[in-house]
């Protein structure tokens, strides 16, 4: 019978949840590389055996672990991540150049074809890839060289590069997403790229606010079957692209709050699209203290409250960007974690949720695997 | 040979229990432990110092002898008793919260 595996990354270690796949009874391994921050766990689609996981902490700094086992044993590969050539600086807070600082891995995005190959999404935000299994990692630096960088300012989380997304239909086109530059498309391979931020608003925040970069993108999610429309979560407003970035527009129709980080789309309808709001920017936790994902089976525009297992009382915890994936088994299940350590998961895409965990250190990602 | 013992994290990424012992070519000075250690155990790279730059990072310590030898010059020579093996070189985390 197929089954399932979660990979979840939280600021004390990494969990590994796996199913069957009716997806009822659990088994919880972990903590693995207990006490250090993991920011993200993600499996190759070219080989499920192989994990990669993005450890970090602030006294030892980063390192990358592999599995070829699926994560029953680990191994350090390289962990030198240096920018390419001088690294220049980007704006700090107070608007002042900052030299480029590598700080820490935030997403690894396995390749789709070659279970080598893995991107790194980092802060100070890079692009970096390994094509030999994780020995040595080289900056994509036609992303920092492509004009707007030094203009790049960080969120409150950082200067992060935290989305990479692999187009299976065209190899050559990659796009990324960072806080708090913006949305960027590359259509060589990452050799070379473009803002993608036309549509996108940020009134009261930027001092121009349709700029070209400077945009808080929080997360983009897309269906495999049409990597032209992407849906994304920004600090404010949920939008939709249906020409790969190009243009932009709003979809956050009847949401409570636009505000959120997570957001995906439904494994089997490219129409379903999924987004946890947060009251605000400030407020990082789910209106009225009711934890509530909401679904859009429109593709953003109406959305529906999915409620059923889940806390509609003095809820505080938060959904953060990298923390919500979905898997393959029809019916689609739905995965999230919180800020306060739950993994909740839906077998029916939504309708109904029960908590994996309860207890788990603050979590910051999880991704799942379909197993055969 | 120099005595080193590694805070807990440090062990575990090494996949060592307890002291390590390592041999540095020439003077024995911080620098050169630190890179003994990093041949012997190629996963502690970038754990202890800057890849490159070889800096410190930031939260990490060096004591030995009773001493904290964290700002001394990476090059300047260690006490004898570490040199000899009577004394262990400790690589310390910092206390930080988190």
């Amino acid at each position: 019978m197929s089954g399932v595996r979660v990979l979840v990354g939280t600021v004390k270690g990494a969990f590994v949840l796996t199913a069957d796949g009716k997806r009822e009874q659990w088994e919880v391994r972990g903590p693995h590389f207990g006490g250090w921050e993991i920011y993200h766990v993600k499996g190759s689609p070219a080989d499920p055996d192989r994990i990669w996981s993005s450890q970090s902490s602030g006294w030892f700094g980063q390192v990358i672990q592999r599995s070829d086992d699926g994560g029953r044993s680990w191994e350090a590969v390289g962990n030198e991540f240096v920018y390419d050539g001088v690294p220049g600086t980007h704006q700090w807070y107070d608007g002042t150049p900052h030299p480029w600082e590598f700080a820490r891995v935030w997403h690894l995005e396995p390749s789709l074809t070659d279970p080598e190959t893995v991107w790194a999404g980092v802060e100070d935000a890079a692009l970096f890839r390994s094509t030999d299994g994780g020995k040595s990692w080289a900056e994509l630096a036609g992303l920092r060289g492509h004009g707007s960088g030094p203009h790049w300012q960080p969120g409150a989380g950082g200067l992060c590069l935290h989305t990479i997304l692999l187009d299976p239909a065209d190899p050559e086109r990659i796009f990324i997403a960072i806080s708090a530059a913006g949305a960027f498309r590359s259509d060589d391979g990452g050799a070379t790229w473009k803002p993608i931020n036309r549509g996108l608003r940020s009134e009261g925040i930027l001092p121009e606010p349709e700029a070209e970069v400077g945009h808080c993108v929080h997360r983009i999610a897309m269906h495999p079957s049409r990597p032209e429309t992407l849906f994304m979560q920004k600090h404010w407003d949920v939008m939709r692209s249906d020409d790969a970035g190009d243009s932009w527009r709003e979809v956050s129709g009847d949401l409570p709050s636009d505000f959120g980080f997570a957001i995906d789309v439904h494994a089997h309808e490219p129409e379903t699209v999924y987004v946890v709001p947060i009251l605000s920017d400030s407020e990082h936790y789910p209106p009225e203290g009711k934890l509530r994902v909401y679904r859009s089976r429109t593709g953003g525009g109406e959305w529906e409250p999915l409620t059923a297992g889940l806390p509609q009382g003095d809820c505080y915890v938060n959904v953060l960007r990298d923390a919500m994936a979905v898997d393959a088994l029809d019916p689609c299940g739905v995965y999230f974690g919180t800020t306060g350590g739950q993994v909740y998961t839906s077998s029916d895409a939504g309708d109904h949720w029960t908590p994996i965990v309860r207890d788990l250190p603050r979590v910051l990602s999880v991704e799942v695997q379909t197993l055969p | 040979m120099i005595r080193v013992v590694l805070p807990a994290h440090l062990k575990t990424l090494a996949r060592v229990d307890g002291e390590v012992e390592v041999e540095v070519e020439g003077p024995a000075t911080t620098a050169a432990v630190l890179s003994a250690l990093e041949t012997r155990y190629p996963t502690l790279r970038g754990a202890l110092r800057d890849h490159a730059t070889h800096q410190r990072r930031a939260l990490v310590r060096f004591f030995a002898c009773g001493r904290d030898l964290s700002h001394e010059p990476p090059d300047a020579p260690l006490p004898e008793a570490v040199a000899d093996g009577t004394e262990p070189f400790l690589v310390v985390g910092a206390m930080a919260g988190g």
